[in-house]
């Protein structure tokens, strides 16, 4: 096991570099988004190392690449970070996106800075570098939230998420901006002080003076207690990954984002919600997990159907992306509650091809609104006439949004699912409509917006820049590879769901019919 | 309970996956090298298509090599999902059944690979034609050779894809986007029957692969679940009632995909499956018999629906979707799942046969496809009205042409069963082979018979020899290859180790059916003589007609019925939920967030944009946090 302290050094960088390019002087534009692609490039190599160095062997340790230092000692504050497979696959899918999304935004953040809304009152700080400064403070934040092996320091980096994100929101997203970016930070602060006093209460509860999660662990509070402490996490993280029905800031957001930003929100930050089931609310409290289980997979499913059914109902491109993730969502909560290794090892694999899938989707979809000014669907008709390459790839995400086997998105749908299913067969029943209802919204939309006869104000549209095809191939490629072999991150994942089982004192359901003596299959 | 001992690939077997590997690495070529390959991209694609035959045909006499005990070869690839006790690994098994089917993808799909150089030869997109074909047969392949249900699952829906990608080939046509999206949406609904199955597999038997599930003494009630819930995924993908109304539609992509796809192969997989999964249905037979009303109904409403139409291809597409429910009927007979497996093959040759000769028919006649604007074509296309010609009497049953083999044996079967239900469900077989003799005796006499009626302009000619050889070679096919393997027990042979053997009831005269079977047969083809062959055929539809013929005309207004059950009330019910969203919940979101924050007026105004004071609120908020947490340490 190696000593490497790569959460720290997986935090710094970025921060160094959203230090450096903001203090770039006026004018260096190009030299900001060299600078910033660069030190996010450095960081997604950095995480490639560490993920190499991460031992999944027998008998390795659940948390790695550990540290731990004081920080408010009086309070029994610490720095803790250090990664479980869970937390490094998601630090991972952060560093891949992160120099993706520059990629992608390279020559539109000037095209972002002069959008007309009902007030500008931010534009005056908006300019090229602060956008790629943003970027790069969002990443050190989202990796942090996931290093944080302290409680205290989940949750400031849980809050410090939220400004990064607001103001790519507010200075740089469509018409409705600042109604949009007001919304998320309400809903965000909602469920963060809901977090906060449930942390504060776990504090006292505990008695331990201390807010490290290794040391809370096993902390047999009663019964009330682990009900009103898992309630306020839950509903904090509820809001953020959404799940029905804490889903309706999460439209808007991602309708009104620029794309980079888009892609970030909804392939990560909002992972830290689901996340948060699993590191927080299932170890810590894992009594109410249980019973609260029920009512959790009850309300995911519904939001299975009913953010399927929205992303049908949807005009505007970006909105149905934003509700198909709704639907998405319902699948990973599912998963996370349903307390079985194939569900929870689904689940989690499931935030890491969300955000490849959806990814992809909003930045095909950004590419396409770039050319096209308009985020209607109506406003477009047989573009795949024109821009061949842009249709394939929004194609290719759409299928993958879809679940299409072949792709990595169906392994861990179907490991949800079929996790579910030994625990929860209706719940898992009604979900699997899920897969025709998906079908149903990803090709409707296709048709309208790829198919059918070219729209004349259209016949110029240019096809993808081989920068845009750059942004996006790796994507496209990752879904492949990890559709026919998803090992090398199910392997990661799946000790890190075993020690949540087994911090829940729960056991995969046996088969119902086997024999006692049945022939071994080997399969 | 069938114990299943599946043996290590060995010898020429061990490189299996170079049969997937050939096709795949054509799409991806043809795919990805962008404009460079338009010339020569067609030409690899057929030749990644005959070399994946040509190794076909090596792994099958291979495979013969072997004594029977030894001809289910699996060969394991990688783990894939392995998490838990859910172990699913990437392996081929090539037993008996899957060699088969290999044959007939292959060599079916080479020849329409070539017959497709000559049809897409003017289509400026021809190179991606040949990409989709390609990937067809790679996806297929694993169908057929997956040794898991989820490695199936694997190859179930990348020929959905396939099928997605090519009825929507000429995706400019609102017309063929619909009807790929419908197909789409069809096989989905079925494919949740399929990953339910899968489910009850797993959380029952522990295990989703064929060794395991098979040898597990699946039972009872499990038996019944999986069967129904295979059954569902079955009837998408192979046009079953009630999820037939799609395959029609499908007619809008080009003539060769719907010879290859939607006729000869992909349709069938969901009689393969079936097949495949014999042990699981002879232990419920519950399950058996709900397959074999499904195919007694489903070639039914194939059959009637197929005299209405005068469009070429749909009247093909109707006969494949009747034909389906024959072996349907077939493999939900205990011990005669051969039997299906042997007019699935017949039906490969003389529906592909078929399906080509048409599109040679359209190709000379600038793609019409009305046969009241066909007749008197025999002049000027005699290799097209030949080939016709032979699939016509392959269809027919007429002895020795195919499907005289394989149809009067499932006739037979079926009555064979015995009881109420035997003698039901033969003679709705039996009638079934008389309609179906009536409505294709239709298409032949009124595309090649009778006066011109053609529209102006038309000059009608021969097809290039790139498309009549395969299109004669099929034919060759229909006439022959039923003899070969029907009579002579060749198939029934190979077969039963994977299907069981067949069971003979001596009650039953077989000679007395078959002669039943060409009487009615002949009566058929005699009345749609009669109606079309002797008198002039009117250019429009006659208006004057029987309700029954309104009825079939609108597809027995099973589109109706979805469209009124399912579409309107999802689209009103999703107009609805789009209102309450935006209102209700998140009026009642909005609402509590305001009222736990104090305010939104008053937080909006703190939104003022500044860093700094949104700095300065959040070292409030911290301050605020470690007086509250210093003000708890002291109360304790």
């Amino acid at each position: 096991m190696t000593t490497t302290p790569w959460m720290t050094i997986l935090l710094v960088v970025p921060a160094v570099g959203a230090l450096l390019v903001s203090m770039l002087p006026k004018g260096s534009d190009l030299l900001a988004k060299q600078l910033a692609l660069g030190f996010s490039l450095l960081t997604l190599v950095l995480t490639a190392v560490a993920c190499v160095q991460f031992d999944i062997g027998p008998g390795a340790q659940r948390f790695q690449f550990v540290q731990h230092h004081d920080w408010i000692s009086a309070l029994g504050v610490t720095y803790s970070v250090g990664a479980d497979g869970i937390a490094l696959v998601l630090i991972a899918l952060a560093a891949l996106l992160v120099p993706l999304v520059l990629l992608a935004s390279w020559d539109t953040v000037e095209g972002l800075l002069d959008i007309e809304g009902p007030d500008a009152r931010l534009t005056p700080q908006k300019s090229v570098k602060t956008f790629f400064a943003l970027m790069l403070v969002l990443e050190s934040f989202m990796i942090g939230v996931f290093a944080a092996t302290d409680v205290f320091l989940f949750y400031v980096f849980f809050e410090a998420m939220l400004i990064p994100m607001y103001f790519l929101i507010g200075m740089y997203g469509g018409p409705r901006r600042s109604y949009a970016a007001v919304k998320f930070l309400l809903y965000s602060l909602v469920g963060g002080l809901l977090m906060l006093a449930a942390v504060i209460g776990l504090y006292v509860q505990s008695g331990k003076r201390t807010f490290r999660f290794d040391e809370l662990l096993n902390l047999n509070l009663s019964h009330s207690a682990q009900m009103w402490l898992f309630l306020g996490f839950f509903i904090a993280f509820a809001i953020k990954a959404p799940l029905f029905p804490f889903h309706t800031w999460l439209p808007d957001a991602g309708a009104e984002a620029p794309t980079g930003g888009a892609v970030l929100l909804v392939g990560v930050l909002d992972k830290v919600g689901t996340f948060g089931f699993l590191r927080y609310c299932l170890p810590l409290f894992p009594w109410a997990a249980h019973k609260a289980a029920p009512y959790v997979i009850t309300l995911s499913v519904i939001g299975v159907i009913y953010g399927a059914l929205l992303a049908m109902g949807q005009k505007d491109l970006k909105r149905l992306v934003s509700y198909t993730s709704v639907a998405h969502f319902g699948f990973i909560g599912m998963g996370c509650l349903a307390f079985t290794t194939q569900a929870g090892t689904g689940a989690v694999f499931y935030m890491v091809n969300h955000g490849l899938s959806t990814g992809a989707l909003f930045l095909v979809i950004g590419f396409l609104i770039d050319r096209g000014k308009s985020r209607l669907v109506t406003d477009y008709s047989g573009i795949a006439k024109v821009a061949p390459v842009l249709a394939a790839m929004f194609f290719i995400s759409g299928l993958s949004s879809l679940a299409l086997p072949g792709l990595s998105t169906f392994v861990s749908e179907f490991l949800v699912l079929v996790g579910t299913f030994t625990r929860y067969k209706v719940a898992a029943g009604i979900a699997t409509t899920g897969i025709v209802l998906a079908a149903i919204y990803i090709l409707l939309a296709y048709q309208r917006t790829m198919q059918g006869a070219l729209s004349t104000a259209h016949e110029n549209m240019k096809d993808l820049k081989p920068r845009e095809v750059a942004a996006v191939a790796p994507l496209l490629v990752l879904m492949l590879f990890l559709g026919f072999y998803p090992k090398p991150v199910t392997d990661i994942i799946n000790p890190a769901v075993k020690a949540t089982m087994q911090d829940t004192q729960s056991t995969d359901p046996a088969p119902t019919d086997a024999m006692p003596h049945r022939v071994s299959t080997g399969n | 309970m069938t114990s299943v001992h599946y043996v290590p690939a060995s010898g020429a077997l061990s490189a299996l996956w170079l049969l997937l590997a050939f096709p795949a690495a054509g799409a991806a070529i043809l795919l990805l090298s962008g404009k460079r390959s338009s010339a020569w991209g067609p030409l690899l694609a057929c030749a990644m298509t005959g070399a994946s035959f040509l190794y076909g045909v090596l792994c099958f006499f291979s495979l013969k090599g072997h004594p029977t005990a030894g001809r289910s070869q699996d060969l394991h690839l990688f783990s894939w999902i392995p998490v838990g006790g859910f172990k699913v690994d990437a392996g081929l098994l090539l037993d008996p059944l899957s060699a088969t089917f290999v044959l007939l993808i292959t060599g079916v799909g080479f020849l329409i690979h070539v017959y497709s150089l000559g049809y897409m030869e003017h289509d400026p997109r021809k190179k991606t034609f040949f990409a989709y074909l390609n990937l067809f047969i790679a996806a297929m392949l694993l169908l057929v050779l997956g040794d898991s249900y989820l490695a199936l699952y694997v190859g179930w829906e990348g020929v959905g894809l396939a099928s997605y990608l090519l009825i929507a080939f000429w995706f400019y046509k609102p017309e063929a986007a619909t009807a790929a999206k419908k197909a789409f949406i069809a096989n989905r609904v079925g494919d949740v029957g399929l990953s339910l199955a899968i489910m009850v597999m797993f959380a029952a038997l522990g295990t989703t692969s064929f060794a395991g599930v098979f040898s597990s003494g699946v039972a009872g009630g499990t038996a019944t679940a999986i069967g129904l819930l295979l059954l569902l995924g079955a009837c998408g993908k192979s046009g079953q009632f009630p999820l037939q109304t799609w395959l029609p539609d499908a007619m809008e992509g080009p003539t060769p995909v719907s010879a290859l796809i939607h006729a000869a192969t992909m349709v069938t997989a969901g009689v393969y499956l079936i097949a495949r999964s014999t042990p699981v249905y002879q232990a419920s037979p519950d399950a058996q018999t709900v397959v074999t009303i499904i195919g007694a109904v489903t070639l039914v409403i194939g059959c009637l629906i197929g005299c209405a139409y005068d469009d070429i291809k749909k009247v093909l597409a109707y006969s494949t979707v009747s034909q389906i429910g024959y072996m349907f009927l077939a493999v939900g007979i205990p011990g005669a799942g051969a039997f299906a497996i042997l007019h699935l093959l017949t039906h490969g040759f003389f529906k592909a046969c078929m399906f080509l000769s048409a599109g040679s028919v359209m190709h000379g006649m600038s793609d019409q496809v009305d046969m009241r604007r066909y007749g008197a074509l025999r002049k000027a296309m005699p290799w097209t009205f030949g080939c016709l010609t032979v699939g016509w009497l392959a269809i027919l049953g007429i002895p020795p042409f195919a499907g005289f083999f394989s149809k009067d044996k499932i006739i037979e079967a079926a009555f064979a069963m015995g009881g109420t239900r035997g003698t039901v469900l033969g003679v709705v077989a039996l009638l079934g082979a008389g309609i179906t003799a009536f409505y294709v005796t239709r298409l032949w006499v009124m595309t090649f018979f009778g006066e011109k009626r053609w529209t102006e302009g038309q000059h009608p000619h021969e097809s290039p020899w790139v498309m009549v050889i395969p299109m004669a070679i099929l034919a060759a096919g229909s006439a022959v290859v039923g003899a070969l393997l029907g009579p002579t027990h060749a198939l029934q042979d190979w077969l039963d180790p994977v299907l069981g053997a067949e069971i003979v009831n001596r009650e039953v005269n077989a000679t007395v059916i078959s002669i039943c079977t060409v009487a009615v047969v002949l009566i058929g083809a005699a009345v749609a003589w009669f109606a079309y062959g002797t008198k002039p055929v009117p250019i429009t539809p006659p208006v004057a007609v029987t309700p029954f013929t309104v009825a079939a005309r609108k597809n027995l207004y099973f589109d109706a019925l979805n469209e009124s059950l399912l579409m309107r009330p999802g689209q009103y019910l999703t107009r609805f939920l789009v209102f309450i969203d935006n209102r209700g919940i998140d009026g009642a979101i909005s609402a509590l967030a305001a009222g736990i924050g104090g305010g939104s007026g008053r937080l909006r105004r703190l939104q003022t944009g500044f860093v700094r004071s949104y700095a300065l609120s959040m070292f409030g908020g911290a301050v605020v946090v470690v007086v509250a947490l210093l003000a708890v340490r002291l109360g304790q």
